[in-house]
């Protein structure tokens, strides 16, 4: 079996008396989509804070890349190669789109420590950020200013600003949030084939997407794992139903 | 108007106030627009820590203070034929302005290393309250040191020198101050432009998105507030040899104020903004100061209007919502 990308052993969080993470174990492996569904509050943002690194855990281990990355700060973890994008969005509202994906890119590019030659000269910079804005579909909007996008072309940058790291792994946090029906479905058919590129895990609340796009799904209810399976055994596993999809049929 | 055009006629005017002084035989108006060249360039040192970075900083008096210093200390050895140190050196005063400005940026660098390690730990309120902390803790220090006039301050009696320049000429000594801020706003307008500005006003608005994409929003702000701490520490060193006088005064919060003024009046985040807010400053404490000695209650009423009908200040008024730096 191949060797995950990205794994998480016995993870343990609590804000206070409430355990938002509450022993989690789970692996991302090479060409995967692994979705992290559950209810509102069951923590999965907590869970991918933990992973990113700007949530330290209490206890257990975070590995990425054939290291162990618990004590690592979110910047270096980013440089090994861990993209992300935000549940809401993150972008600079004062720059333009091009601004934001050059941005994603630069750390792998040279690095921000440069003072003098313009940011927009660069041409091998360049190219990166407008490839990935093409990949997206925002190729039009490169030199709007954020804060005049729509939301889904805001949900559409987030993803690129993260593609421009070029990543050996994707952590994304509901994306497909307020798409609306065309948008999820563009992105679902987007991430379906980004996945051979890079491993995703997906915290996603539409359930078409997760069931159209996972190989295997992992239930979070109050901070634990409750299953983890094909998309087959998740719909049919009772325990699930019960304490989650359950509650969208009634 | 472009923003663009705007700075050419702010730097245009104070040239050309400068040089109808010197043709009129004006030299109190050379002085003035000086202190307006000198002053702005101090205000643009505060202009990347508070307009690029966000920092609100209410402690830049340290490295204008540090940068006054500087020139006073090496200065009045030199003038009293005194070393600075013997042992395990020999460290000799000096009158060279070259020499005193590498100082005096060398000097508030290194304090802005340090005050900004520890002051951008905290964030809003009390990253205010730190540097102003810092910057009183300096005054209180300058204040007790009996070694450089104390309380009373140090003077200079002949202005330091500049290789082939006459540097008590008025017109001569503006021409150096003039030149050193246009050099500090072409250094300042490509660092906007460079990776480093764009990361840093990115670390301003979405600091949790800098650090995703593997850059880190601390060192980007700290390295930020060493260069905005080093040029101000340079126009402390000029404001210095322009009084030929320091004293504990440019320590002071109200100096930190003034320098934020400046920022203000002109525009944050504007390259410029310093130079319109001092200018216009100059102008104020010289016209309404000859009408009251109570000038600062109009200064006042002039920054509320500013700060609650005019963000963006005077260069924002007139340039419009245009961003600062692309
Ligand atoms: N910083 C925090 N301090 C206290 N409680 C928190 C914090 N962050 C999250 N929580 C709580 O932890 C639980 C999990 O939250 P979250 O991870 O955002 O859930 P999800 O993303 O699954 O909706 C919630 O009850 C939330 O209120
Ligand atoms: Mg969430």
């Amino acid at each position: 079996m191949t060797e995950p990308v990205l794994s998480v052993r016995n993870l343990e969080k609590s804000f206070g008396a409430l355990k938002a993470t509450d022993g989690v174990s789970l692996d991302l492996r090479p060409g995967e989509i692994h979705a992290l569904i559950g209810p509102n509050g069951a923590g999965k943002s907590t869970l991918i804070g933990q992973i990113a690194g700007n949530i330290r855990p209490d206890r257990g281990e975070v590995r990425f890349a054939g290291r162990d990355v618990t004590g690592l700060p979110t910047g270096a973890r980013a440089r090994m190669g861990l993209g992300r994008t935000f549940q809401i969005s993150a972008l600079a509202m004062e720059h333009t789109v091009l601004q934001n994906v050059v941005l994603g890119a630069l750390a792998a590019r040279g690095g921000a420590m440069r003072f003098w030659r313009p940011v927009l000269q660069d041409g091998a910079l360049l190219e990166q950020a407008e490839a990935a804005l093409g990949r997206v579909g925002l190729s039009e909007h490169t030199a709007a200013r954020t804060a005049e996008l729509s939301h889904g072309q805001r949900r559409q940058l987030e993803v690129a600003v993260a593609l421009a790291l070029r990543p050996r792994a994707f952590l994304m946090d509901e994306p497909m949030a307020g798409l609306g029906a065309e948008g999820s479905k563009q992105l679902t058919g987007f991430l379906d084939g980004l996945r051979a590129e890079a491993p995703i895990l997906l915290v996603e609340h539409d359930m078409d997407a997760v069931f159209a796009l996972a190989d295997r799904i992992s239930v979070l209810v109050y901070g634990r794992v409750i299953a983890t399976g094909t998309a087959e055994e998740i719909r049919a596993s009772r325990e699930v139903r019960e304490a989650y999809l359950g509650e969208e049929d009634a | 108007m472009r923003e663009r055009h705007i700075n050419a006629i702010l730097l245009g005017g104070l040239l050309a106030t400068a040089l109808a002084a010197w043709g009129l035989d004006q030299p109190f108006t050379i002085t003035l627009a000086t202190k307006v060249a000198i002053l702005a360039l101090a205000g643009v040192g505060l202009n990347i820590t508070l307009g690029l970075g966000g920092m609100i900083s209410l402690g830049h008096a340290a490295f204008f203070g540090i940068g006054g210093y500087a020139m006073g200390i090496l200065a009045s050895h030199a003038q009293n034929y005194t070393p600075l140190m013997e042992a395990p050196l020999l460290i000799e005063g000096t009158n060279s302005m070259p020499v005193i400005w590498l100082v005096a940026i060398a000097a508030s660098a290194l304090a802005a290393l340090v005050i900004g390690a520890l002051s951008l730990r905290t964030t809003g309120a009390y990253f205010i309250m730190v540097t102003l902390a810092f910057g009183q803790m300096l005054y209180y220090f300058a204040i007790s040191w009996p070694a450089y006039g104390g309380e009373d301050g140090l003077s200079i009696y002949v202005r330091n020198g500049f290789p082939g320049l006459n540097t008590l000429d008025p017109i001569q000594f503006f021409g150096l101050c003039f030149v050193l801020l246009c050099l500090v706003l072409l250094f300042v307008a490509r660092l906007g432009r460079a990776p480093f500005g764009l990361a840093l006003t990115a670390a301003r608005q979405v600091p949790a998105r800098v650090e995703a994409v593997g850059l880190s929003p601390y060192r980007l702000q700290l390295v930020a507030f060493v260069l905005s701490g080093a040029i101000t520490g340079l126009a402390g060193a000029l404001f210095a040899d322009l009084n030929r006088f320091v004293s504990p005064a440019m320590f002071s919060w109200q100096t930190s104020g003034e320098i934020m003024v400046f920022v203000i009046l002109g525009g944050v985040a504007r390259l410029c903004g310093p130079v319109a807010g001092a200018a216009l400053f100059i102008l104020l404490e010289h016209w309404l100061g000859a009408l009251s000695e109570f000038w600062h209650i109009y200064l006042g009423a002039l920054l509320l209007i500013v700060v609650l009908f005019a963000r963006g200040g005077l260069i924002g008024q007139i340039a419009g919502r245009e961003a600062a730096h692309d």
